[in-house]
């Protein structure tokens, strides 16, 4: 864990109009490992996120990429080094078809023409396009005509294809059957296993325990703590989300996952 | 450990989104689209689940088109003559060329209103270049475009860059250019083309060869035919599912029988247009360039979700700003076509009505005015509703009041067709 980290974060900000979003956010992930951005609807969490991949681009602060300062003011600039995200709009084309939206914008292309048969192999051999959600979408269908759960599929999909080295996740499994989250962890699991840094931003904290190693908390914009998460209880988590130890949802959250474990 | 996550009974919230409805009822409908083999069933259901979708593609206005023609063949039988035919497919291609523009910056999900102008302005650059200043045909052509170009490039920047509406920067551009246009001109108002010019020859010579016409209508079905076996035969040797036989008979058929009864009818008169043939050349190659190249999937891609698009690494300043170039391009192109037809530029080359008719045949040929859906071959046909129209108008001694009033309807219908199949996919996809 003594790497040098694969995102480093120091000092971000961000600003909208009257609104500070994020203050001085510090945040590191390694190769191989799982970070887990929690906190309260409206902490900032997809707005760190935005400003990571280059969908909105941090006002302030210095952003390292294996250990250089790097520069993203576009999503393009991202994608170069090797950011690929899952956005919780899920950000798909609704009228282009899945083959489509797996490659905007990185099309199989001779001479500026499509090569559209090489393409729907590769969509064919995506495995979690067929095991993420409950009826596999067809790859030719348009995704105006998808499920909620299928397009999920789909910008993951997308978010894999490009074998990022740092996969940022905002809420993926918010529209996948229970089943199939399950799946999605098992691949969250191997790809980090296979080097790729991941952070993960979930409101469902059983995700967070099942695959995260660490969990940066975020309020109001700002750090709220750093954990293990293996070796943390998970009020103590919580309680670093809300800021308050001892009140109702806590005491009322906490039983409910004693009672699923 | 991974027991933990999938017994998450907070999962609520997930049928709690507003798109996010349980998996049972999206299944029913999604229905089974895998390979349906050639069955005459199969290929039934998929038309109808495509009509049911929203998909109604170029069905509405080749129904038109044809109650059209059948109600003016029925009212005067000089309507569907070879003569007749043969003066609408002439008088299809300038603005025809300039509703193909339109077609791009439509696909955007935007408007360009200095189309009119700019094709009017086009036409005389080159007309003064030419006649008043003994410059070289091929030069003044080249000049007239490329200020053609260089007009929708920077109608395109403002709107990109600047963020002004392309609604408003077109609308200034619309009355902008028209001035600039009467300034070029000069005292003289009117400008006559040299008669023995190419320009003059674009829309009064003929190809008259059966073979010819013919020849053409086999190689454009032939070429599809051929295109598509290859796509099949390479899907199949990638072990894909290879496009219905169903799919692509429909689309030959398409093709084979408008094609051949053009060449039937135009070989009565005098042949094969060389005009018409142009047009032609610029559908299909941009109907190419738009299915079949990044370019065009991220013209698409730009107007179905800017946002989107922007997220996935396109550039979208690049690809908005260069369609207003196309835009700007083609207003010039038919601006020459215009001017050689009647073979003058004057005080009304480029009137509001060409361009109301430019991006009425774009709309009514069923290009959507939401962005991202849309053909080239939407100009083509579009264009040929609102020339039958104004053509059996004519023939019939009608009114211009009526004729506007008729086509008035026709875009009317088609606006209203385009709302209803996004609000249905919307809808199917919401169930």
């Amino acid at each position: 864990m003594a790497s040098t980290p694969v995102l480093a974060l120091h000092g971000v900000c961000k600003r909208f109009g009257a609104v500070q979003a994020l203050t001085d956010v510090e945040l590191e992930i390694r190769a191989g490992e799982v970070v887990a951005l929690v906190g309260d609807s409206g902490a900032g969490k997809s707005t760190l996120a935005k400003a990571i991949t280059g969908a909105g681009p941090a006002d302030e602060g210095v952003i390292e990429w294996q250990g250089r300062p790097a520069s993203i003011q576009r999503p393009r600039d991202a994608q170069d080094l090797g950011i690929a995200a899952v956005y919780q709009d899920l950000a798909l084309c609704e009228n282009l078809d899945v083959v489509a939206n797996l490659f905007l914008g990185h099309e199989i292309a001779r001479a500026g023409v499509l090569d559209e048969i090489a393409m729907e192999r590769h969509a064919l051999e995506l495995e979690p396009l067929a095991l993420l959600s409950k009826e596999p979408p067809s790859v030719r269908g348009v995704v105006a005509s998808l499920s909620a759960g299928q397009r999920q599929t789909v910008a993951i999909c997308r978010a894999i294809l490009s074998r990022p080295e740092l996969l940022v996740l905002d809420e993926p499994t918010a529209a996948l059957g229970v089943e199939q989250s399950g799946r999605f962890l098992d691949l969250v699991e191997r790809l980090r296993d296979s080097g790729t840094a991941i952070m993960l931003i979930s409101h469902n904290l059983g995700d967070v325990k099942a695959v995260a190693d660490q969990a940066a908390v975020l309020r109001h914009g700002r750090n709220n703590g750093f954990f293990d998460v293996p070796s943390t209880p998970q009020e103590q988590i919580v309680s670093s989300i809300t800021g308050v130890t001892d009140n109702a949802v806590t005491q009322r959250t906490t039983k409910t996952w004693e009672d699923m474990l | 450990m991974k027991g933990t996550a999938p017994g998450d009974p907070e999962s609520g919230r997930t049928s709690g989104r507003p798109r996010g409805g349980p998996g049972s009822t999206t299944r029913e409908t999604t229905g089974p689209d895998g390979p349906d083999g050639p069955d005459l069933a199969g290929y039934v259901r998929s038309l109808f689940d495509r009509l049911r979708g929203g998909e109604l593609g170029a069905v509405p206005v080749v129904v038109s088109l044809l109650v059209i023609w059948i109600v003016f063949q029925s009212l005067n039988h000089n309507f569907l003559s070879p003569r007749n035919v043969s003066n609408i497919g002439v008088d299809i291609t300038g603005p025809g060329l300039i509703a193909l523009g339109v077609v791009f910056v439509l696909l955007l999900g935007e408007m360009d209103l200095s189309v009119g102008s700019v094709s009017g302005l086009a036409a005389a650059i080159f007309a003064v270049m030419n006649v008043n200043h003994g410059v070289p045909e091929w030069l003044a052509i080249i000049s007239a475009l490329l200020a053609g170009a260089a007009i929708g490039t920077l109608q395109g920047f403002f709107f990109v860059r600047l963020g002004v509406p392309a609604f408003v920067v077109t609308l200034a551009g619309l009355l902008a250019w028209n001035g600039l246009m009467l300034y070029v001109l000069g005292a003289s108002g009117t400008i006559d083309l040299d008669e023995q010019g190419g320009v003059v020859a674009l829309t009064n010579r003929y190809i008259h060869s059966a073979a010819l016409a013919y020849g053409l209508a086999m190689l454009g079905t032939g070429t599809f035919l051929a295109v598509s076996y290859r796509d099949s035969r390479m899907r199949r040797s990638a072990g894909m599912a290879a496009r219905p036989v169903w799919a692509i008979a429909e689309r030959a058929v398409g093709i084979a029988v408008p094609a051949f009864a053009a060449a039937w009818i135009l070989d009565r008169y005098r042949g094969v247009p060389v005009s018409l043939l142009v047009f032609l050349a610029f559908i299909v190659g941009l109907d190419f360039v738009l299915r079949r190249t990044t370019y065009g999937r991220r013209i698409f891609a730009t107007g179905g979700d800017l946002e989107a698009s922007r997220r996935s690494g396109v550039n979208v300043t690049w690809t908005r700003v260069s369609a207003f170039t196309v835009s700007g391009t083609l207003a010039a192109v038919g601006g020459l076509f215009l001017a050689s037809r009647v073979a003058s530029v004057g005080q009304t080359s480029g009137s509001s009505t060409l361009l109301i008719d430019a991006i009425a045949a774009a709309v009514i040929g069923g290009v959507s005015l939401f962005g991202g859906r849309g053909t080239t071959w939407s100009a083509l046909l579009g264009i040929l509703v609102i020339q039958s129209i104004a053509s059996g108008m004519i023939l019939l001694g009608v009114q211009t009041a009526v004729q506007y009033m008729v086509t008035g309807s026709v875009l009317f219908g088609a606006v209203v067709l385009d709302s209803l199949s996004r609000h249905s996919q919307k809808v199917h996809r919401l169930t």
